[in-house]
């Protein structure tokens, strides 16, 4: 006797777990059980396990009898036909849906042909093993696993079109592409998904070559006058967002230009593209510190009393302003209310992101990198044709990740390119190498791809030929213009006083714990010390109990509260993180003491 | 010409003195040839001394530690010999610097003396000599009588046969290695019974368990052995260690047996043992993945943790918990109670090291921060009195 378990519940046992198995499969093809049910027949721990959550992840099959298909050529012609659909595929048991524990029970051919007696079930395209940003790579099958798997967490970076109204939205950072190209190299999946009609990249003709060392270590050289007709360029766009509060007792934030006696009140500078409604007119063009929207605030944590004081009126500044770097031009305003029934003030400003040193770029095979030098067209190597890529590639980064889809494709795009045709690189069944370069050598090419270049700075010609072609490259939503930073002084934190962190608060470039070992390990001991100098504080300590005294900035005397005036105060010079240490000691209920002695 | 070589032995030492010796005469130098050559080596020599105030220790971290980001987290399997395998890599150097009790993968080489080993034949029987066959892999059944409260083990006649046993003399050392135990023979086996003839029930199963893993024969510890031939020598792989049994063995090579175990080579051979099998293995592990690390680093590492006459690793509770400062020692692990401790023994912090100078923002007695300058100032003399205030006494441990 066989258990059966229904949704991990015990419900029964039946004599011939084989026979029942295949009953209960019959009677769901022929639709009278859910098709939502899934079970099989686990032989090890000898049980049927009948399965009809939710949360399951199950995939279609075409099922298979005898060997043959239950797709026939006659089905086929008639969903092209519009005269049939999926669901009624579904319905009258030609494909099914499998969950993870009936696979275990099935034996599935990748493709029609390898069919045999003893197989259960087909694939519906050998493609349905991949994911859907998985097959959107060309030539898939030919890559390493691995490098798939970042070309697809790349495709979800790129810049294209995200969305067809992006006009009238507020994401916070978008990219949009300015001039999305169909890809010449593609897969039938393309279609499916309706990628051609919103693209997210553009065809590059690419060199593979090293050219002056600027495109070592995955760097990309890049045609200057390629930028300048527009590759690759994108515009993106930033809301900036701020809500007219109320606060109890009737006070509230008011937008508009802040009166001049406003606590924080920047500068006139500051405010001067914001119209009399407290907004920045639509077409400013904003710089860093800029304010886009204007708004003061009523004085916080009023008591009672105050209320009525002549300081308590002042009001504070509250504006939106662009951040550090940050700049752009006011592309539309949004005036609404928010959930809390406030007026609520979104602006959005638009800045144009014309490639530069430090963006980020990749095809679609997880070859990712950034752009180390934009070379004037002159300057760009040449065919004979006189074409100049609009990327060149290190070849450095081929072997190592055994990429042969990439390079396939270059080769493909190339001839897609030159014979005005867009190929098909789904997996599995593309049509093969041998067949693209007999094609390229019918156009007069050489079948491999390469060609005789020269370099564009002497003239020369270069001793070998150079593979150029075509890919379709995307621009990955990291650029430089949002990461780029420096600090020489700054804001610290209240705690600690050292440097604060991050871009956005103009933080400190932390030296850290190997990089301090590596200062030791010079011998740069005064260095070291510099470096660690940003908390730096002269304390004074009493020479007698070893604690902290207290200074008198106005009197410029010390004393120790503890052991009296007569104690001796020496000043040091400490780390001030250092003194936090000694503090949170004490709170531990030990008292730390510094014993002073001369140094030398 | 042996006067020149007087002069620079205060320079050079004796190893490099005999290194020119012997090229000088294949080179056939003249008398000043050859003291040019000896200045250009004292001046090398010289400059590859390292300095006061270098940073070794540091340097050594760093040097293992760079290398270990490019290593290798698996473990090797043996094409063919599923059950021998090798940790190697950055777990093997952990478990090394670490000081483990015991390796992950035991491993052992023996050499066997050439007058054992003159034939296929004869190397075989060493090596199932030191294997390890306990009872349980000769046996087919192991029953226990609950009524008469003895265990009754049925052997496999024809494994007993194949290893060239008679029942007699897997009797003697059953008798031998189980003392507290009654053997009694029968034509498929035997009976173990209690002295006082029954067992309590749950020391039946203890004394099951125990019956089981009795060796018969070969070296407990050793599960797999794999004789092969280096050159003219006759080697034993072993997978398991036990330094002691095997040095006992009079097949072996006592001069040529290795263990991974450091501290089976400690027990048995002392210190200066276990520091050689620490260099050993650690510049092999290093080799093993195509690395490159100088031997200076290792040794360093090796004489630190050895220099007690005890091994000890780089852990909490070794020598990176013995550091003198107290500051140093919070800031590596667990913090509180490191704090705590040295509060009750009233400890001072004579911030010597690098960390805790680190911390109170000073410059760290290293490099540049080593020499100070102490001059009168009162005096208004322009005599400049330098002195070096901090001997390199104390190498830095890190």
């Amino acid at each position: 006797m066989v258990d059966i378990f229904l949704d991990e519940k015990f419900i029964g046992s039946v004599e011939d777990a084989n026979k029942f198995v295949s009953d209960i499969r019959t009677s769901r093809r022929n639709g009278d059980i859910p098709n939502t049910l899934n079970l099989h027949y686990d032989e090890g721990s000898d049980e049927i396990i009948v399965e009809t959550n939710k949360g399951r992840v199950r995939r279609p099959l075409i099922i298979v009898e005898n060997g043959v298909s239950k797709l026939t050529e006659d089905h086929i012609k008639r969903l092209k036909d519009g005269e049939f659909n999926w669901d009624e595929l579904v319905k009258t048991g030609i494909i099914e849906y499998i969950d993870a524990g009936e696979e275990e029970d099935c034996y599935v051919a990748l493709t029609e042909e390898e069919l045999t007696t003893e197989h259960t079930h087909l694939e519906v395209s050998p493609i349905t093993i991949l994911g859907l940003c998985t097959s959107l790579i060309p030539y898939s099958n030919f890559g390493s696993s691995s490098r798939l798997i970042r070309g697809s967490k790349i495709q979800k970076q790129s810049l294209g079109m995200y969305s067809t109204n992006f006009m009238n939205r507020l994401d916070t950072d978008s990219n949009v592409l300015h001039y999305p190209q169909k890809p010449i190299v593609k897969t039938f999946m393309h279609d499916i998904l309706n990628y051609e009609n919103t693209p997210s990249g553009q065809n590059f003709t690419i060199a593979v070559m090293s050219y002056e060392g600027y495109n070592m270590e995955d760097a990309v050289i890049i045609n200057k006058g390629s930028i300048d007709r527009g590759l690759a360029r994108s515009t993106y766009y930033k809301p900036y967002k701020l809500e007219e509060l109320r606060y109890s007792g009737g006070l509230r934030d008011e937008v508009g230009i802040p009166d001049k006696e406003t606590k924080g009140y920047k500068s006139e500078k500051d405010y001067r593209h914001l119209e009399t409604d407290g907004i920045a007119y639509t077409e400013a063009k904003l710089n860093s510190d800029d304010v886009v929207i204007g708004r003061s605030s009523p004085p916080r944590f009023l008591s009672g009393l105050e209320e009525f004081s002549v300081a308590a009126n002042i009001r504070r500044e509250s504006s939106s302003y662009l951040g550090e770097g940050a700049s752009g031009t006011v592309d539309m305003t949004y005036l609404t209310e928010s959930n809390a029934g406030n007026r609520l003030i979104k602006t959005r400003l638009r800045q144009q992101r014309i490639p530069e040193i430090g963006d980020k770029f990749a095809s679609r095979h997880g070859q990712k990198g950034v752009i180390g030098m934009l070379y004037p067209q002159e300057d760009m190597p040449f065919t004979e044709s006189g074409i100049t890529p609009d990327i060149i590639f290190s070849p450095h980064s081929l072997p190592g990740r055994m990429t042969i889809s990439h390079v396939i494709e270059i080769l493909a795009g190339k001839l897609g390119a030159l014979d005005g045709t867009y190929i098909d690189a789904a997996s599995f069944d593309t049509p093969s190498e041998d067949d693209l370069r007999a094609r390229l050598l019918e156009l007069g090419f050489r079948e491999n791809g390469t060609e005789t270049m020269y370099n564009g700075l002497s003239g020369q010609r270069f001793k070998v030929k150079i593979f150029i072609g075509n890919i379709y490259y995307l621009r990955l939503k990291h650029m430089a213009a949002n990461k780029l930073h420096t600090r020489a002084a700054g804001r610290v934190q209240l705690l600690t006083r050292q440097p604060v962190e991050g871009r956005a608060m103009g933080g400190g470039l932390r030296l850290g714990e190997m990089e301090k070992d590596c200062l030791v390990a010079h011998g740069a001991s005064l260095l070291l010390k510099e470096r660690f100098d940003s908390d730096k504080t002269i304390f004074h300590v009493c020479e007698d109990c070893g604690m902290i005294a207290v200074y008198d900035n106005y009197r410029h005397t010390a004393h120790c509260p503890r052991c009296g005036a007569s104690a001796k105060v020496s000043p040091i010079e400490l780390s001030y993180a250092f003194k936090l240490l000694l503090d949170e000691i004490k709170s531990l209920g030990i008292s730390p003491s510094i014993n002073l002695e001369d140094k030398f | 010409m042996a006067d020149i070589y007087d002069k620079f032995s205060d320079k050079l030492p004796g190893r490099i003195l005999e290194d020119i010796k012997a090229k000088e005469k294949l080179e056939k130098l003249t008398t000043v040839e050859l003291t040019k050559v000896l200045e250009r080596v004292s001046d090398e020599f010289e400059k590859s001394k390292v300095v006061p105030g270098e940073a070794v220790g540091l340097v050594t971290a760093e040097s293992f530690g760079e290398s270990g980001t490019q290593m290798t987290l698996d473990v090797f399997h043996f094409a063919g010999v599923s059950e021998l395998q090798v940790t190697s890599g950055l777990p093997r150097l952990i478990e090394l610097f670490d000081a483990r009790k015991i390796p992950k993968t035991p491993e052992m080489e023996v050499q066997i003396l050439s007058k054992y080993a003159k034939d296929e034949k004869m190397i075989r029987k060493v090596a199932s000599k030191l294997k390890e066959l306990t009872l349980q892999d000769i046996s087919t059944e192991f029953s226990l009588n609950l009524m008469k409260g003895n265990i009754e083990v049925k052997l496999d006649l024809t494994k007993v046969k194949d290893f060239g046993f008679t029942l007699d003399e897997i009797e003697k050392t059953l008798k031998e290695k189980l003392k507290k135990v009654n053997v009694r023979k029968l034509t498929y086996g035997f009976v173990f019974e209690a002295p006082e003839g029954v067992f309590e029930l749950t020391e039946l199963h203890k004394v099951k368990e125990k019956v089981k893993e009795v060796v018969v024969r070969g070296i407990a510890g050793i599960t797999q052995v794999l004789p092969v031939k280096v050159g003219s020598k006759t080697i034993v792989k072993c997978a398991g260690s036990n330094v002691k049994d095997v040095l006992a063995m009079e097949e072996v090579d006592s001069k040529n047996v290795t263990s991974n175990n450091l501290f089976e080579i400690l027990d048995s051979l002392g210190i200066e043992a276990a520091r050689q099998t620490l260099i050993n293995e650690g510049l092999s592990i290093i080799e093993g993945q195509g690395l490159d690390v100088d031997v200076r680093h290792m040794l360093l590492l090796a004489d630190l943790m050895t220099n007690t006459g005890t091994l000890k690793g780089i852990t909490r509770g070794g020598i990176a918990g013995e550091k003198g400062s107290v500051l140093a020692r919070a800031s590596f692990e667990t913090p509180i109670p490191h704090i705590i401790n040295a509060s009750i023994s009233g400890e001072v912090d004579e911030l010597k090291s690098v960390i805790e100078n680190v911390m109170v923002n000073q410059p760290v007695p290293m490099g540049t921060g080593l020499p100070n300058l102490v001059f009168g100032v009162e005096k208004k003399t322009k005599e400049l009195k330098t002195e070096d205030k901090k001997e390199n006494k104390e190498k830095i441990k890190k």
